[in-house]
């Protein structure tokens, strides 16, 4: 009975509640119950506060009672991936530098989805500082990806996606630099959405690149997705880089047809390295859309192939620039008997930081270094100027929404490409070009391969276009089932 | 523009960066940020003249706020996650004038 | 060879703001340590920058005032170096867009005495920009705290060109700025307080030479009279190293207050890579024409116009000039009581002896006495005892009782002449018989003024002010008087 409740869509939840066929704590008490059974093998989550879950839950059956029920969300479950603050609960950002570090403060998005009534359960793991595609580079556990347990949930937002493909939470939160919503949503079979950049506040969002950052949701469908984003987006006045727009009411838009759509299709992600499966996968949710009556275009987006570099580049550049912070002074861990003061910097970053946040934060120093600014982060910048016209460029020529599959493969086996950080760099080629040119992207499960392993779609919108782009998305998604099947664990 | 070197000099950019690195690191990380960076050697060979760049995914000026105080940290919460404390003070080794 | 300096200095001035430059924390000095931070102040994870509005107003205000260019677009930067004062481990500043560039201060150099104008100099500007400053470390013996109280408050950095060429200039030009700065409420410039530290720049070269030479640079200078003795010496210490055939090194260098020396601190070798690159988290400014006409309207005029204007149009002597011009709120005090009666030079007078005095003698402790604006005597008044006096009704003499009774109680002077029966008197009769009375008292003066001793007169007149209590008319006096002496 619980299993088959935390399978359940939130919508379906929220319904539930709403007529009075469940209470929040028996919801609540059957996720607990759910990550009790599954988590030893999914390791998804690496802190949970389970009576302050329920309390919260309590508080929300009792505001239902009195009538005085907060929205969609009242009583429903979310997880937020552990790069996001939630007041007097660690934050860990996966990193042992923070491993004592409890927030004092609540992230805009937390404060948000407390004023909906949701009662917040669990920070979710992800790689150290959000660096990485697999999630494997956390410091303190490996997540597993539940329709193999060998094999990678994706990353860097990995607990946040397995833990909705577990049925251990209905929705989480993650948040996408180059990928890392849609790549793990992907890979895991659920949907995952990053918004235009500018759309959620990123205040108490843990910086690994400013410029690139997006926090987004994690359901089992379209329309969970379209509920949440509702109550994460809109203006927040600490975050100067967040966006003075109207939010609609996406999840009341997204029963509003229409089946003109201009669907470009970028030749350049599907060429060389793209998995048959895969691409067999996509090309079939291409014939979908064109049965609905969409217009189907190809279209080339001719400067895709320098995302990578310009990725690393700026991304690296911010990261070494945004985890200085992170140096054993104020209220990160410290490293014992420093020489002085320069070696206590040294030591406490030196032994608290995992091999890729070295790695990233060495090439964004070099790249900043004296002499080298030019020739790196500047031309880098530019180069994004170029990607991000690629698209707009379409975007004027009529086309609607970009589609594309989400990665190039499905999940890949633990431990295959630890060793070869390059080549898990060009693991986000599909996913880069959307977070440089600060577009809204979307990627849901359009099916398995032979291995049984979920296949990503991604659809990439207009800037704050989030309202079309998930009513694209949805059409596909509430006539296909796949988003019903469930991993065994 | 200039072929940018693809070798780091991992001592000065790991002090630069404060990060302690044992010699298998060092070796390591040379070998593959110089991997790394030889890749980075595609956008040499585009032409980015009258390119502007960009810094913010979506233009906008003047975002700021007027200069009216909201409330601080309550005594104590400053300094709640602090490794070493005294007199409401973080306490850090002895620093020379330097900055 | 004679070497001549060729110096720079940076200027870090605290903004007169109520809250931080990049978030809406409030700062005061002197609170108990660590309580005026935030989340944002203490670098936490996740936390962001937002821009104070009036600390930009404020940097264009200053940019006005010396008539720098204030671009239409300016922008945020990092600059990247670790220390425990500096929470983030950046510093946002402005890098290449900075929101003042050029402009000028008009600097006063010493004159040959108190009373004689000195030379005038113009001081060209590089640039002022914005940027946050860092916490407060205090050194004990084994380790340091770290307080951030003053962390993140706004800090205009002012960049003058290599153009100053003495000790000297470099007092003056600190002087004007502090003068301006202060009147236009940019920031209040206390140095006790930290608001006003300085990094010099000097280096010498032969005189009449136009080369740059090697400089050396010394940090951190919080007061004008470190600046004028770290510079001086470092002038001295330079010129030996070439006369003794050696060769500056580029370098940072300490001031040492109590020995009164500089000493090396990093060589250029060992100069920071600061990594600047643009802030990702804050947008640029723009600034429209209308904005900065706005501002324009509201700037105070420059000490050194003041003092030329107030010499031509109010005739007033330079002496008077350097006192009120400086003090804003006395110099329209000053104007606001010319605009009541138009006896410039003896309000002036008042205003910058009396006035001061009394203010200074007045106030709470230790607040450097009472300021103008508060002062009980108004512009008015003071107008209204100068033209008592010139109208006759009172001396002089009494106008000074008169005026320490309008500064205590704020009466207006009629007032009090009224209600204290000050007027001079003007009934000959009286005065006739007081003399008379005098005369006939005093054997001795009587004698010596008819003997000659012209002056002898005034021990009669000193008698008959002391017995109507001053307030006989002084001319009218000493015509009785002389009619009755010459009887």
């Amino acid at each position: 009975m619980s299993e088959a409740l935390t399978f359940k869509p939130a919508a379906q939840l929220s319904d539930m509640l709403g007529r009075g066929a469940l209470s929040s704590v028996e919801l609540t008490q059957a996720v607990i119950d759910r990550c009790d059974a599954v988590d030893d093998k999914v390791g998804a989550f690496l802190y949970r506060d389970s009576e302050a879950a329920l309390a919260a839950a309590k508080d929300s059956d009792e505001r239902r009672h009195r009538g005085e029920a907060l929205g969609p969300l009242d009583g429903i479950p979310v997880g937020l991936k552990d790069v996001i603050c939630l007041k007097g609960q660690p934050l860990t950002c996966a990193s042992k530098i923070l491993e004592r570090f409890i927030s004092p403060y609540d992230a805009t998005v937390t404060s948000r989805l407390k004023a909906a009534g949701a009662v917040l359960y669990g920070k979710l793991n992800m790689d150290e500082f959000a660096m990485g595609s697999s999630t494997e580079n956390s410091g303190f556990l490996k997540t597993a990806n539940p329709w193999n347990l060998t094999c990678i949930p994706g990353g860097s937002s990995g607990g946040s996606a397995a833990a909705v493909a577990a049925g251990e939470l209905p929705l989480t939160l993650g948040s996408d630099t180059g990928g890392s919503i849609r790549q793990p949503a992907a890979l895991c079979g659920v949907v995952g959405m990053k918004p235009t950049y500018g759309l959620v506040s990123r205040y108490g969002l843990s910086a690994y690149a400013s410029s690139l950052d997006q926090i987004g949701p994690f359901a089992r469908t379209v329309e969970d997705v379209a509920m949440i984003l509702e109550v994460i987006a809109g203006h927040d006045s600490r975050d100067s880089t967040s966006w003075k727009t109207d939010i609609p009411n996406y999840r009341v838009q997204l029963r509003e047809g229409k089946d003109s759509w201009t669907i470009g299709i970028p030749k350049e992600y599907f060429g060389e390295g793209l998995d048959p499966e895969v691409r067999e996968a996509v090309e079939k949710a291409i014939l979908f859309y064109e049965g609905r009556g969409a217009t189907l275009k190809e279209i080339s987006l001719p400067h895709t192939d320098l995302a990578v570099s310009v990725y690393y580049i700026i991304a690296t550049a911010e990261c070494s620039s945004n985890l200085a912070r992170y140096d054993g002074i104020r209220y990160t861990s410290r490293a014992e008997n420093p020489a002085d003061g320069v070696d206590l910097y040294r030591k406490t970053r030196g032994e608290n930081f995992g091999p890729e946040v070295k790695r990233r934060v060495i090439l964004g120093t070099y790249v900043l270094s004296s002499g080298y600014y030019d020739a790196y982060y500047l031309r880098a910048q530019k180069v994004r100027t170029l990607i991000r016209n690629d698209f707009m460029s379409e975007f004027d020529a009529g086309v609607d929404v970009v589609l594309t599959p989400t990665s190039p493969t499905p999940a890949f086996k633990l431990g295959e490409r630890t060793d070869d950080p390059l080549k898990m760099y060009l693991a986000d080629i599909y996913t880069i070009c959307t977070n440089l040119a600060g577009l809204p992207g979307i990627s849901m499960n359009c099916g398995f391969n032979s291995n049984g392993l979920p296949i990503g779609l991604q659809l990439i919108g207009k800037p704050f276009g989030e309202a079309d782009l998930l009513k694209v998305a949805h059409q596909f998604d509430a006539s296909h089932d796949f988003n019903e099947a469930t991993p065994e664990l | 523009m200039a072929e940018a070197p693809s070798n780091i000099d991992i001592d000065y950019v790991a002090g630069l960066a404060r990060i302690h690195l044992t010699p298998e690191e060092k070796e390591t990380f040379s070998v593959q940020l110089g991997d790394i960076l030889h890749y980075f050697d595609k956008l040499n060979h585009v032409d980015v003249s009258g390119i502007e760049p960009t810094a913010h995914a979506f233009p906008a000026y003047n975002i700021w706020q007027e200069d009216v105080a909201e409330p601080a940290f309550a005594p104590g919460e400053a300094l709640l996650n602090a490794p070493e404390q005294r007199q409401n003070q973080v306490v850090v080794p002895k620093v020379v004038e330097d900055a | 060879m004679d070497y001549e300096p060729v110096i720079g200095l940076e200027v870090h001035v605290q903004l007169k703001t109520k809250t931080k430059m990049f978030t809406r924390v409030a700062y005061q000095y002197g609170e108990e340590p660590n309580t005026l931070t935030n989340p944002v102040i203490m670098g936490l994870p996740g936390t962001l920058p937002v821009l104070n509005k009036a600390a930009i107003e404020q940097t264009i205000r200053f940019g006005l005032l010396f008539g720098s260019e204030v671009p239409e677009i300016s922008k945020w930067d990092r600059k990247n170096y670790f220390y425990p004062d500096n929470p983030k481990n950046y510093q946002l500043s402005q890098y290449d867009q900075p929101l003042c560039v050029g402009g000028s201060v008009e600097i006063e150099l010493p004159g040959p005495s108190r009373n004689v104008m000195g030379e005038h100099k113009t001081i060209e500007l590089t640039r002022a920009h914005l940027e946050e400053d860092v916490g407060k470390l205090t050194h004990f013996e084994n380790d340091s705290l770290v307080d951030y109280n003053r962390a993140g408050t706004p800090l205009l950095e002012i960049v003058s060109e290599p153009v100053l060429r003495s000790p000297e200039e470099c007092v003056a030009f600190l002087n004007a700025l502090r003068v301006a700065l202060s009147n236009a409420g940019i920031s209040d410039c206390d140095m006790e307080k930290g608001q006003l530290r300085c990094d010099a720049n000097v280096s010498v070269r032969p005189v009449g030479s136009d080369i740059l030479n090697t400089r050396t640079e010394m940090k951190n200078l919080n007061s004008v009279a470190h600046v004028r003795d770290a510079v001086a010496y470092e002038i001295q210490r330079q010129t030996k190293v070439y006369q003794d055939g050696g060769r500056v090194v580029q370098e940072t260098r300490r001031w040492n207050v109590d020995g009164g020396f500089t000493s090396s601190l990093r060589s250029k070798e060992h100069a920071h890579d600061y990594r600047y690159f643009p802030d990702p988290d804050l947008m640029p400014v723009k600034i429209p024409q209308e904005t900065k006409d706005r501002l324009l309207g509201d700037l105070p005029e420059l000490q050194f116009d003041m003092q030329r204007r107030f010499m031509e149009d109010y005739g007033l002597p330079y002496t008077l000039t350097s006192v009120l011009c400086p003090d804003l709120p006395l110099a329209r005090f000053f104007e606001a009581a010319v605009a009541v009666y138009n006896k410039p030079r003896q309000i002036a007078n008042y205003v910058a002896n009396d006035l001061l005095r009394e203010l200074a003698e007045s106030g709470n402790e230790g607040e450097g006495g009472m300021p103008v604006s508060e002062s009980p005597a108004s512009p008015e008044s003071i107008a209204g005892l100068v033209q008592l006096i010139d109208d006759g009704v009172i001396s002089s003499q009494i106008a000074k009782a008169v005026f320490a009774e309008m500064f205590k109680t704020g009466k207006a002077p009629g007032d009090i002449v009224e209600a204290k029966g000050l007027k001079q008197s003007t009934d000959t009769g009286e005065i006739e018989g007081i003399c008379r009375e005098v005369i006939a008292n005093n054997p001795k003066p009587v004698e010596q003024f008819k003997a000659g001793n012209e002056k002898a007169i005034n021990a009669l007149k000193g008698q008959v002010m002391k017995a109507t209590r001053g307030k006989a008319n002084p001319k009218m006096l000493d015509d009785l008087l002389r009619k009755l002496l010459g009887d």
